[in-house]
């Protein structure tokens, strides 16, 4: 006991002691030493995937870390659930909204803390006039009585903070809570969170915008790949030194250009809309080419429609609008099955989700795309087949010690190379490529980059997708930045910095807030 | 998950595989337990005439496994077997014994060929509706199946006001007759059921391994959005399982009002239960993505074998139904076991590999 609780600070509220946490393909945290302050913003930037979720999740209770300790006030202590952490008064607002649609909001805000009358059950009344009372703090202008579901997704976010204070926490952690809130609403909650700062709170910060973390934050963590890289307070720092320490001195092995020809057009999207379920367009009037051997980077924040407008290129989306045209001539087909036929192909972001089929081996995820490649009248055959897997794996250097196993058995780099090599074998004119560095190990990131490399020198049109700037700077001909599902600037690689990029991505944006204000 | 098996590492590695390999083959293990156990303890068990009795009777389940494997595997279910069997056999009775009156005052009477292929077409249009209900209209495939389950049988009991057609010999003007060879007939000293069962199943694992659709069935059960953006026509494979499930349904159909030479509306009442219990006894995943078609004829045979055994050990057949039920609820349990331990096994491996 004693060994644990001297030279802490007494400001400190929470520390991670050496945190490390493992998934089965991924180190996702390594040896986090963090602090967190009492009273105080604690801001913890990092490029998507570095492991901030991971790390806020740990304290929150929902993950528990593979290695290290949580120390809370001074003793080491152990959540197995997020209720217990919730009853050591930490509590956290997910990046993912966890509420209950098909509730109403003050019974959301109450959900397994419900106000009871011995056997009359809830008492709902209670419930509601204190739900509005949180919500008027916030001035959110909900009643607690509307059904969750019947809220714009901006309103659902901030029903999800009025939860969190509902808490009475004195750790509470917000991860991106404004990714969805108008400029209006983030006012308000920088007010909330002044207020639980002076009542000794404190608070976890995690926003991609610089500026909101340079306006309320006090302290400064930065992480990269998994590794606590800057620490500071945020009055001796400016965002120079975040991009500094989020990116790294250590540039990433980025695969060198090579000199070759770029060709003809190969592939031209005109005019790409897709209306999004809860209204607006997820992609707005998209029009834009490449031509064959060039890299064209997609760059955009969350929810700017990257996904999106890659889901309509390959027909995902019965309702959506627009012509796409592979050397000059239009796609007509509306389908998945016949657009890759045709030449497109795509390399989805959620990899998991979208990208392989868990049961089945290494090789039936590879020719999954590319089945009828190998078949004469309606049978497989099978020789013909090994081979061409064997290639694939060999010119990927994926690490497959045999083809058989199920493909969950690899790290995630190489089933991102697996997804990549099952597109590949559909021999594709124009290659899609939605975040496909996202979740996979440094080495493996440097040979995906190598073979994006390689494949445009043979020819073949790339579009890939990121959120990470200096992927999107090292590795694109020319950088196409997408807000807000419009198309706000195309850039040539050469001579555009980083600085008018950013800049770019967050047009939509700001424009999208004025009109909610 | 990650932190109790790096310490378990040493321990397990060797009896862990050995575990896993006897708990793959237990379908093998329980088919052998059953036999070695009941020629044993029930009478004439072993006799030829018994297992060829045995095997007709294991041989109508197995046919309706087979189709409900491949609907399983795509993550689906199909309820409507036991009354496609119902329906099939009246259209078949019914087609035999009166033909078809048209309203003009003919009667067509089909030949038994025709009568056959008919027969079938009926099974394969209802798997039809079932495929397109779940596919197109987004009806869940409990909910859709329940549906024709409901609207198959009483179809069946319509056609004859709930009476039975007899006496099925067929007219041989009409060239009706000889329908008793499906249900009676041998050829090689086999009955026609079981060498139909077996071409079947032939064709069935064939088109599980090396086709295309085999492949995508599979695709499709274990990770459906996946298997969309691969570019795979996930509908068209939804439409095929419900299809060759209704086929199976049908050729069973055929066999039973054959074996009796008479179609009775209520035949193939809870065939379809029996028909799930064969496939999860032989290693087909109620998740979908899982299962084999080897599997699931000897999941058959267990439960065939199990059941037939305990009537001639003189076992009251409300224990049967207990016992039934606990074969089933266990072969589930080592199932998952199976699976933990082979993620734990694939773990390892992935340590070992660094």
């Amino acid at each position: 006991m004693t060994a644990t609780g001297i030279e802490q600070h007494p400001e400190v509220i929470l520390r991670l002691d050496d945190v490390s946490k493992v998934y089965s393909g991924i180190v996702a945290v390594k040896r986090a030493n963090l602090e967190l302050r009492r009273g105080a913003v604690n801001v913890l930037v990092g490029e998507n995937g570095a492991g901030k979720s991971t790390l806020m999740k740990i304290i929150a209770g929902v993950e528990r870390p593979t290695l290290g300790r949580i120390i809370l006030d001074g003793e080491p202590v152990f959540f197995s659930s997020p209720a217990e952490a919730q009853a050591h008064g930490i509590g956290m607002i997910f990046q993912e909204l966890n509420l209950f649609s098909n509730m109403s909001v003050a019974e959301n805000i109450f959900a397994t803390r419900e106000i009871t009358r011995g056997l009359r059950g809830i008492d709902h009344a209670e419930q509601v006039a204190k739900a509005d009372g949180f919500l008027k703090r916030l001035d959110a202008g909900i009643s607690a009585e509307t059904m969750v579901e019947d809220l714009p997704i901006g309103q659902q976010q901030l029903v999800e903070i009025a939860k969190a204070m509902s808490l009475n926490a004195r750790i509470l952690i917000m991860d991106e809570p404004t990714s969805a809130l108008s400029a209006a609403e983030v006012e308000i909650l920088f007010k909330v969170i002044n207020e639980l700062k002076a009542q000794g709170v404190a608070i976890v910060y995690i926003s991609h915008r610089l500026e909101e973390l340079m306006r309320i934050g006090d302290y400064i963590t930065v992480l990269r790949d998994g590794q606590i890289t800057g620490q500071a307070m945020v009055k001796d720092i400016d965002t120079r030194w975040i991009v500094r320490s989020m990116i790294g001195s250590d540039a990433k092995d980025f695969a060198r250009a090579v000199d070759h020809n770029i060709g003809e057009e190969a592939f031209r999207a005109e005019g790409i809309s897709l209306a999004r379920r809860t209204g607006g367009l997820a992609v707005d009037d998209v029009t834009l080419s490449v031509r064959a051997g060039e890299i064209l980077g997609i760059y955009g924040l969350m929810g700017a429609g990257r996904s999106e407008f890659f889901e309509c290129v390959m027909g995902r989306h019965r309702h959506a609008t627009g012509k796409i045209f592979i050397n000059g001539r239009e796609v007509r087909e509306r389908d998945t099955t016949r657009r890759i036929r045709r030449g497109l192909a795509l390399i989805p972001e959620d990899r998991q989700r979208e990208g392989l089929v868990p049961v089945l081996s290494i090789a039936s995820n590879l020719t999954l795309a590319s089945l009828r490649r190998f078949v004469r009248i309606f049978h497989v055959v099978e020789s013909a087949e090994k081979r061409a897997i064997k290639a694939i794996i060999q010119d990927l250097s994926i690490k497959a010690p045999n083809p058989d196993f199920e493909v969950t058995s690899m790290s995630g780099g190489n089933q991102q190379k697996v997804v990549i090599g099952k597109a590949l074998m559909t021999y594709p004119k124009v290659l899609l490529m939605d975040e496909p560095s996202r979740g996979i190990d440094v080495g493996a990131k440097a040979d995906v980059f190598r073979t994006m490399r390689r494949l445009a020198g043979s020819g073949l049109a790339i579009l890939f997708s990121t959120s990470d700037l200096e992927e999107v700077m090292a590795l694109s001909d020319r950088i196409a930045v997408l807000s807000n599902g419009k198309l706000v600037a195309v850039f040539d690689r050469h001579g555009v910095t980083e600085e008018a990029i950013v800049a770019a991505s967050a047009k939509g944006h700001t424009q999208i807030r004025d009109h909610a204000s | 998950m990650t932190a109790d098996t790096s310490t378990a590492i040493p321990a397990t590695r060797s009896n862990g595989s050995w575990l896993l390999t006897v708990m793959k083959l237990r379908t093998f293990i329980a088919l052998f337990a059953v036999i070695i156990f009941f020629s044993i303890f029930a009478p004439n068990f072993t006799s030829t005439a018994n297992m060829i009795l045995m095997s007709k009777h294991v041989a109508l389940n197995a046919f309706l496994a087979m189709g409900m494997t491949f609907v399983i595997i795509t993550g689906g279910i199909d309820l409507s077997v036991g009354s496609i069997v119902g329906l099939c056999g009246m259209v078949a009775g019914a087609l035999i014994l009166n033909g078809v009156v048209l309203p003009i005052g003919y009667t067509i009477y089909f030949n038994i060929y025709e009568i056959v292929i008919i027969t079938v077409l009926v099974g394969l249009f209802i798997g039809l509706i079932n495929g397109l209900l779940i596919t197109k209209l987004n009806v869940a495939p409990f909910i859709a199946t329940l549906g024709t389950l409901y609207i198959a049988r009483g179809m069946a009991l319509l056609s004859s006001d709930g009476q039975t057609f007899p006496n099925l010999v067929g007219r041989p003007e009409f060239a009706t007759t000889g329908f008793e060879f499906l249900g009676a007939g041998r050829i090689l000293g086999l009955p026609v059921s079981i060498w139909m069962l077996v071409v079947l199943a032939l064709i069935a694992a064939y088109i599980a391994r090396s086709t295309p659709i085999g492949r995508h069935i599979f695709a499709v059960g274990g990770n459906e959005r996946a298997a969309r953006m691969s570019g795979i026509r996930v509908d068209v494979v939804g439409i095929f399982v419900y299809m060759f499930s209704g086929f199976c349904a049908a050729i069973v159909g055929l066999v039973i009002s054959s074996e009796l030479m008479a179609a009775h509306p209520a035949t193939g009442e809870s065939f379809e239960l029996n028909a799930i219990a064969a496939a999860v006894l032989g290693g087909t995943s109620m998740s979908g993505g899982r299962g084999t078609i080897g599997g699931t004829i000897i999941g058959a045979f267990v439960i065939g074998i199990l059941s037939d055994g305990l009537v001639m050990m003189g076992v009251s057949s409300f224990w049967q139904m207990v016992i039934k039920g606990l074969v089933i609820i266990i072969a589930v349990i080592v199932d998952q076991a199976q699976r933990r331990l082979q993620q734990r096994v694939t773990l390892m491996q992935m340590a070992k590999a660094g």
